[in-house]
């Protein structure tokens, strides 16, 4: 068990403790729900949960007004409704859902609002000088402040890795309660940035100084730093939330990112967080992925649980 | 099914629970054919058992049978020991140590070529899971096969200083919880080694041996190098009394095994058991507590229970006792007891009626001794013979199920509070196979495991197996070792100086 002190804003003593992780065991338990087989009905309604989870994600310099576009109106109908409204409705099955949010750059938010004006999708919006993290704290304020004011209706701040790898945890903590002051009733989602920690006691770590600062949800990874998000990180963080549940009544959410490309992978993500944190956990409330390819591997599979046959490649739009 | 028409909107979703019930994901069986009636193998031929006599194996998951299996008699058991013994002479001591090991290489790869084949039939026959028998039973098989293979031509080094021979012919007797694997332990070094071998399976489970034998063939292995003669406890009986046996090797109970003992007591055979044990799993307070949980459910669950090695004691410190226990029925709630052939079934069938009466008995044992009795609220299926995992609480050292092998998925927990106190318990057994130890701290891991008599001690790990690592217990836990170097002594004679 790690344990740290960290003092409040109030002046009130916190303290953090950690349980140690076992990286075999860690591992090994991750690997086991790839073993998991996953057919049928079971499957159907894993990728339509799938889908209504995905935060559909454009981060690059070169973002533009029409690129936002154009992912938020993919957000909104993931497949055009003639291409499989007709299996759809033979089987009696809901049309495919919308995804939870689209998450894209603070300047790039108003073209989101508009863009998506009318629907139930999140906007969410990275902040906090992603994705290194690497400026003064009242910039990363300003950051956020820019985004929630445009309209962002949920936040992707990046913890100080700086700050955490030299052990200045109270600066950590300090970061994110000023983060989450001026998100208002924005969803602070907490980066930890999980490949540059360099093992999971510090993911463990990580994650609890986060849900006791005020995230609502922690998140694997900027998508930037290579590994991002793993099964096994995964599974370190959503114990922590697990344990953090336990202690407080108060239910995390968490967000995997980057990397996951497949709808064999995603089930694997589900079937964790169903035997790790139970179905409550099962919505997208609290589990989100950040993706982007992800999405049309869930159009594909779905296709083909629905027609007995894969759709030709150009069947599902790029973005 | 979730996704129906009335919630078409991705919001509606979140006011509906998500119910994740996975659908049955079933193994096909077309790929194994099993035959109505089995006959002995001896002497390189499929041969009727003398008295005519047969009996049924069944699936422990349906209950229904899956074949007949013949009954080798004395006479049987003398054909199959004077083949032996004719091959030994004749064929198969002749050879050198590079050409048993092609034998062996050829059939470790034939297994893995009919690996699937080989998990599916030890499935139906045994109860396992078949995530089981295809990811951990057979591939121990082969890596068996080639471990052995590979010390056939360099003998002359196993035992610095000694010249080594083989023993002649061995008499083997394998259980029915790892059927084909435990065939593995025991015919890869026999047939290293230069012996010829005589091996019964268990009653319940012949059928993967069986198929074994289709690959031996299949392999070209000469004539009466492996002889498999099925049956019960006579058919044992016979083969451990034959005098034309030089070694015997058991794998069983205690009970069986003290009875072998006796009977090859005054004769030169050479003899070792692998036989019960009570395992003790230390969980220290500075363990990883998520991937100890998960240790302790490999440790006792795996298998249904039915492994000797199980990590069926477990000993908290009592700081963190509470917060374990807690953790332990959560996860336990998870665990997904069924069809064994389901791809996702965690636990599967109990071998037999005898060994599901006998768990029950000991859990009303252990309901009347007054230990808090904890069981999770899972589906269980509503035939064949299965038994829910369970656990049972605030044990003490006196307490029936502290000392008594259940082989089943039946955990006791107790609690201590200084390592001395863990050792002391650990140690309070008449057993001493296995135990695992949960720490963080590598110098505690080190001492501890000094100063428990054990033969295998696990260290932030539980019930992983190596051909390379020799495997056996103190006390009434067996004698001798099987596996790795240490597994070869027992199929060889030794002497000084030049051959």
């Amino acid at each position: 068990m790690r344990t740290i002190s960290i003092q409040k804003e109030n002046g009130n003593p916190l303290v953090i403790s950690a349980p140690f992780v076992d990286e075999v065991g860690a591992n090994e338990r991750a690997d086991s729900f790839t073993k998991r087989s996953i057919k049928k009905d079971s499957k159907l309604s894993a990728l339509y949960l799938a889908i209504s989870m995905c935060d559909l994600t454009t981060l690059e310099g070169a973002d533009t007004p029409g690129k936002v576009q154009q992912m938020c109106a993919k957000a909104r109908y993931p497949v055009p409704p003639d291409l499989i409204s007709e299996y759809l409705n033979k089987k009696n099955l809901s049309s495919i859902p919308s995804v939870a949010a689209v998450c894209v750059y603070p300047s790039m938010v108003p073209v989101a609002v508009k863009a998506l004006q009318g629907t139930n999708i999140g906007i969410a919006s990275v902040s906090t000088a992603f994705p290194s993290g690497q400026a003064p704290l009242e910039i990363k304020v300003e950051d956020t402040r820019f985004a929630v004011e445009k309209g962002a209706t949920e936040i992707d701040m990046v913890i100080n890795r700086g700050a955490f790898l030299s052990g200045r945890y109270q600066q950590v903590f300090d970061e994110i309660v000023e983060i989450k002051k001026v998100c208002g009733d924005a969803h602070l989602k907490v980066i930890l940035e999980t490949g540059e920690l360099g093992s999971y006691d510090r993911v463990r770590l990580g994650s609890e100084i986060a849900m006791e600062a005020g995230a609502d949800f922690i998140k694997t990874s900027t998508g930037k730093v290579t590994p991002a998000a793993t099964l096994p990180v995964t599974l370190v963080m959503l114990q922590a939330i697990a344990d953090h549940y336990r202690r407080t009544g108060k239910k995390i959410g968490m967000k995997p990112a980057g990397g996951i490309r497949t709808a064999k992978q995603a089930i694997h993500y589900l079937c964790m967080v169903n035997e790790t944190l139970g179905s409550d956990w099962l919505t997208p409330d609290l589990f989100r992925f950040g993706a982007s390819a992800l999405l049309n591997d869930l159009l594909r599979q779905i296709y083909k649980e629905v027609t007995g046959r894969y759709y030709y490649d150009k069947a599902f739009s790029i973005d | 099914m979730q996704t129906t028409k009335e919630n078409s909107k991705s919001t509606d979703s979140q006011n509906t629970k998500f119910n994740f019930d996975y659908a049955p994901a079933l193994e096909s069986t077309d790929i194994v054919q099993i035959k109505d009636r089995n006959l002995l193998f001896i002497d390189g031929k499929w041969v009727a058992p003398s008295q005519g006599k047969y009996f049924k194996t069944i699936n422990p998951a349906t209950g229904l049978p899956l074949a007949e299996i013949a009954e080798a008699s004395t006479k049987d058991v003398d054909n199959a020991v004077k083949a032996a013994r004719k091959a030994y002479t004749k064929t198969w001591s002749k050879l050198t140590g590079a050409e048993r090991g092609r034998y062996l290489f050829r059939i470790a790869r034939l297994i893995q070529e009919r690996a699937r084949e080989l998990a599916v039939l030890e499935t139906m026959d045994n109860g396992k899971p078949i995530k089981e028998s295809r990811d951990i039973d057979i591939p121990l098989v082969a890596a068996h096969f080639f471990y052995y293979a590979g010390w056939a031509d360099k003998l002359d080094y196993a035992i610095p200083g000694q010249k080594v021979s083989p023993v002649g012919v061995v008499g083997q007797i394998i259980p029915w919880n790892f059927p084909l694997l435990m065939a593995a332990w025991k015919i890869a070094p026999a047939l290293a080694c230069g012996n010829t071998v005589v091996i019964k399976p268990a009653e319940t489970t012949s059928l993967s041996l069986l198929l074994l034998v289709q690959i031996l063939q299949e392999a070209g292995l000469p004539d009466g190098v492996v002889n498999v003669i099925t049956g019960a406890g006579e058919t044992g009986t016979a083969l451990v009394a034959h005098a034309d046996i030089n070694k015997v090797a058991f794998t069983g109970s205690t009970d069986v095994g003290r009875l072998i003992a006796k009977t090859v007591a005054g004769t030169n055979k050479k003899l070792t058991l692998e036989l019960g044990g009570k395992s003790a799993h230390i969980i220290f307070e500075d363990a990883a507590i998520e991937q100890a949980v998960e240790g302790v459910i490999n440790g006792i669950f795996f298998n249904q229970g039915h492994v000797c090695c199980a990590g069926s004691r477990l000993l908290l410190e009592e700081s963190v006792s509470e917060i374990f226990v807690e953790k332990l029925k959560i996860r336990m709630q998870q665990l997904r007891v069924g069809n064994p052939l389901d791809k996702n079934t965690d636990i599967g069938a109990i071998n037999s009626s005898t060994e599901l009466e006998k768990i029950k008995k000991l859990i009303t044992t252990g309901q009347n001794e007054g230990a808090e009795f904890f069981e999770p609220n899972i589906e269980m299926p509503d035939k064949g013979y299965f038994q829910k995992p369970c656990f049972f609480n605030r044990v003490s050292s006196a307490f029936t199920l502290s000392r008594v092998e259940v082989f089943g998925p039946v955990l006791a927990i107790s609690t201590f509070r200084t390592t001395q106190e863990a050792i002391a318990k650990a140690n309070d057994t008449p057993y001493g196979l296995a135990a695992g130890i949960w720490s963080e701290k590598g110098s505690k891991v080190h001492k501890v495991a000094s100063s428990l008599k054990a033969g295998v001690i696990w260290a932030n790990t539980y019930n992983k197996f190596d051909p390379t690592s020799p495997f056996g217990g103190y006390n009434e836990s067996g004698w001798g070792r099987e596996g790795g170097r240490h597994g070869l002594f027992p199929y060889l004679n030794t002497k000084q100086g030049a051959k």
